[in-house]
């Protein structure tokens, strides 16, 4: 077991690294040219030589890169061109925001995925399972965006119960923090849910099917513990490495959702900040998206080995 | 213990009834962008400058009719045949870190824009060789040469003093944490999120400011935006949607205001840049051509609903140097065919058309391309993100782009800088002596009839040489909520938030 955590870490190395160039020589492939940006109305062109030197962007790309990895490595991750904050400043302020976006939106879709799932498994061909399969379809192709203004609508203009848009931390006021996120958790979480229903829905049809629920059956035990205690447990591994793997995508930041409700989190700072031409933002946040999401990926490999000792040779 | 217990109790409640009941108020302004940094020296965009009118108060300011108005100054004159300009200052004003403002405090701000690295007002403050302060209240800017748009330049971000102390504790890092004069100070920033301000006690003029907090909140959908307001998160909120204008009118707990902005919007012709030597660049009369093709209210009343203003100069019919003499010229598609006749061009012509991304941009490119074409001309319209477009005007690689400038309160600053045949932004590449002899002259001269006949001169060869179409003027447009009262719209679009009171 240790000697596959440190085959494991060894490998994440050279995975952040090989990202690190990705995202820096992607970056040089935009066209645009940051100064000029940055210089918005204002081009006079003394002062946007002025800022290239500054900001070292008169340097060939290799010289940028070593500057760069040189002050990550020390956890400085430079200053946004923009406004002149440190990016870990603007990472650590953002964060916070999307975790709980994210949480809340998982916490949603397996709250609705699952059960959907499992009746629709169970009453196959019923009612239940046609409006299962059609409240995924729903899911899945409604447009986030669409249905983020539609919430609005109804629950902010119309019925005046929850703030159109805008974020209030948790530490400051969680009722309003959590009446702040929940609609756009929701969008988030609704179309996770129908993914999650479509693969519970199938894991439990396969289980359902096997053999030793069949010999579960047999013993005389009641239909529920069946499901509930047999069936479901099996059928729902996948179904949580799913769940993880989603995740990992919400964090990376829910680029049009938090747009439409003005949450300002990763998915807003990116946007920006690749607007903006805005290269130390984007480069600190992808190579935090990447350090998360490898993290959670040896979680799940861990958890897995834990669960199958096959898996450890 | 308890009887005790009971009357800490009894006293919390009506303590908290008791502040309850005067309730700070709270001003919510919902802007289309998040703003850059907080520093007027290093600030570049305009919806910065609608904060800062919040926090940072200029030596001078405008009023409804583009007068220039005293704000920190008392009075201002020229002196020395125009080359220094006399400032007294108004005393008795202070910074929001208690500092006192004075000549010295003017001299450092001045002073600060003229040299700190990175600062955008080097270029507005060009004219500025030195500042001297003459009394404790008083300052003269001894100039390289007369320039008479100098100061409209000190109604702007150019204008802003800031504490000489804060500054020169943060250095470059003094625009996260500003410390200015203004009505409101600065309380805390969220990028991406808020910024709020707290009444200053010790504001000059604090006998007009009656609302305790503002924050602005970054809302970039304008279809959210509006909601929010409908829906009380916000209580004014701008750039509001010409479409959305009738939606707003109908709703009896929303006012709206409006001005027609200082800025335009237009196409530039690629005259001295253009790689391919299309007829557009090569040929006066093409580009005459292309003028009389297009319906100016035709696009205001399909895109704007009406709304925007049209126009043909680099400043609005309504503006004081505004040329009578040089009317919008109605569509005429047969005489401008003629003209592409008379130039010896076989139609169609084909005209590489960049143009930024978005629908205020796109929506009306598609309607030039149409009415174009009915005259011969194929736009060949290229949608490009903001920052790739404006890499490539500068390259010149383009025929046509549509551009706009969100304008200056002097002429000149909608002129110089894109007409002038050395100045950064002449996209056109338009390179003419006799406007560029104009652009300088109108500088020199401070009076204003002096200054409309200079204009004049180069109002008539732009009109004729055409570096660029000049197409509408684009409503500002403010909703607010019928809680807010007082508040009246500047052409220059910023919110001002003196005198507002919150019902």
């Amino acid at each position: 077991m240790l000697n596959f955590l440190a085959r494991r870490l060894a490998q994440i190395v050279p995975t952040l690294f090989f990202v690190s160039v990705l995202i820096f020589s992607l970056q040089q492939l935009l066209p645009g040219d940051p100064a000029l940006v940055m210089a918005g109305e204002e081009r006079d062109p003394a002062v946007i030589e002025q800022i290239r030197r500054q900001y070292r962007l008169d340097q060939p790309v290799p010289v940028q890169y070593v500057y760069w990895v040189k002050g990550v490595l020390t956890g400085d991750f430079g200053e946004s061109l923009r406004n002149k904050m440190a990016v870990r400043d603007l990472i650590a302020q953002k964060l916070p925001v999307t975790l709980q976006l994210a949480s809340m939106a998982i916490l949603i879709a397996f709250l609705i995925g699952i059960p959907a799932g499992i009746v629709s498994a169970v009453k196959k061909g019923s009612a239940w399972d046609w409006g299962a399969n059609l409240f995924a379809l729903w899911g899945i192709s409604t447009p986030n965006f669409w249905l983020g203004i539609m919430l609005i609508f109804l629950f902010s203009i119309e019925l005046g119960w929850l703030p159109a848009s805008g974020y209030v931390p948790p530490t400051e006021n969680w009722r309003a923090s959590i009446a702040a996120t929940i609609m756009p958790a929701f969008v988030l979480g609704n179309a996770i849910a129908a993914i999650l229903m479509r693969h519970t829905r199938s894991a439990m049809l396969q289980v359902l099917e096997s053999d030793y629920v069949r010999t579960a059956r047999a013993k005389g035990l009641l239909e529920r513990t069946v499901i509930l205690k047999h069936a479901m447990r099996n059928a729902l591994t996948p179904v949580i490495t799913l769940g993880a793997l989603e995740l990992g995508t919400l964090l990376s930041g829910a680029v049009l959702t938090e747009q439409i409700f003005s949450i300002p989190g990763f998915g807003k700072l990116i946007v920006d900040a690749v607007f903006n031409r805005d290269y130390a933002v984007v480069q600190g946040v992808v190579l935090v998206t990447a350090t998360i999401y490898i993290t959670l990926n040896l979680v799940a490999d861990i958890a897995y080995i834990l669960v199958n000792p096959r898996l450890r040779g | 213990m308890k009887p005790f217990r009971l009357a800490a109790t009894a006293a919390a409640l009506l303590l908290s009834l008791g502040a309850a009941s005067q309730a700070q108020t709270t001003l919510r302004i919902g802007l289309a962008e998040d703003p850059d940094i907080l520093d007027p020296t290093m600030a570049r965009t305009y919806v910065g400058r609608i904060v800062f009118s919040a926090f940072c108060d200029k030596l001078f300011d405008i009023d409804e009719k583009l007068n220039i108005v005293p704000q920190l100054a008392l009075s201002s004159e020229t002196d020395d045949d125009g080359k220094a300009l006399v400032i007294k200052l108004r005393p008795g004003v202070k910074f929001h870190d208690g500092e006192p403002f004075d000549a010295e405090a003017a001299k450092f701000s001045i002073e600060r824009h003229l040299t700190l690295s990175g600062s955008f007002r080097k270029p507005e403050l060009a004219s500025v060789e030195r500042v001297e302060v003459v009394d404790p209240l008083t300052i003269r800017l001894v100039l390289k040469s007369p320039f008479s748009p100098l100061l409209a330049q000190l109604t702007d971000r150019a204008g802003m003093m800031v504490s000489p102390k804060a500054a020169k504790e943060a250095g470059d890092k003094f625009g996260l944490r500003p410390v200015c004069a203004g009505p409101y100070k600065f309380v805390e920033r969220v990028q991406q999120d808020r910024i709020v301000f707290e009444k200053f006690a010790d504001y000059w003029n604090k006998d007009n400011v009656f609302i305790d907090r503002i924050v602005f909140q970054p809302i970039v959908d304008a279809t959210v935006r509006l909601a929010n307001l409908k829906s009380g998160g916000l209580d004014l909120i701008e750039r509001v949607l010409a479409t959305d204008l009738k939606d707003v009118r109908a709703d009896s707990r929303l006012k709206v205001a409006t001005a027609i902005e200082l800025g335009y919007q237009g196409v530039t012709l690629n005259i001295g840049k253009d790689k391919a030597k299309g007829p557009l660049s090569q040929s006066a009369k093409v580009r005459q051509a292309l003028d009389l093709a297009i319906d100016r209210e035709a696009i205001n009343q399909v895109v704007f609903n009406g709304e925007f203003q049209t126009g043909n100069q680099w400043i609005n019919p309504d503006h004081p140097y505004y040329q009578k003499a040089f009317p919008v010229r109605a569509r005429n598609v047969e005489k401008a065919k003629a003209l592409l006749k008379e130039a010896g061009v076989t139609p169609p012509v084909s005209v590489d058309f960049l143009v930024s991304k978005g629908a205020e941009t796109e929506t009306p490119a598609q309607v030039i391309q149409s009415m174009a074409s009915e005259a011969g001309f194929d736009m060949k319209i290229r949608v490009t993100e903001f920052a790739t477009g404006l890499k490539q005007a500068e390259a010149g690689d383009f025929q046509a782009y549509m551009l706009a400038w969100s304008g200056r309160v002097d002429p000149d600053g909608n002129s110089f800088i894109f007409l002038h045949s050395n100045a950064p932004q002449n996209y056109s590449a338009w390179n003419n002596a006799e406007a560029d002899k104009a652009l300088q002259e109108a500088r020199l001269v401070t009076d204003p009839t002096k200054r409309k006949a200079i204009y004049e001169t180069l109002t008539k060869l732009v009109q004729e040489e055409e570096p660029i179409l000049y197409l509408y003027h684009r409503r500002i447009i403010i909703a607010h909520t019928t809680k807010l009262e007082g508040y009246r719209q500047m052409p220059d679009g910023l919110v001002r938030v003196i005198g507002l009171k919150l019902k």
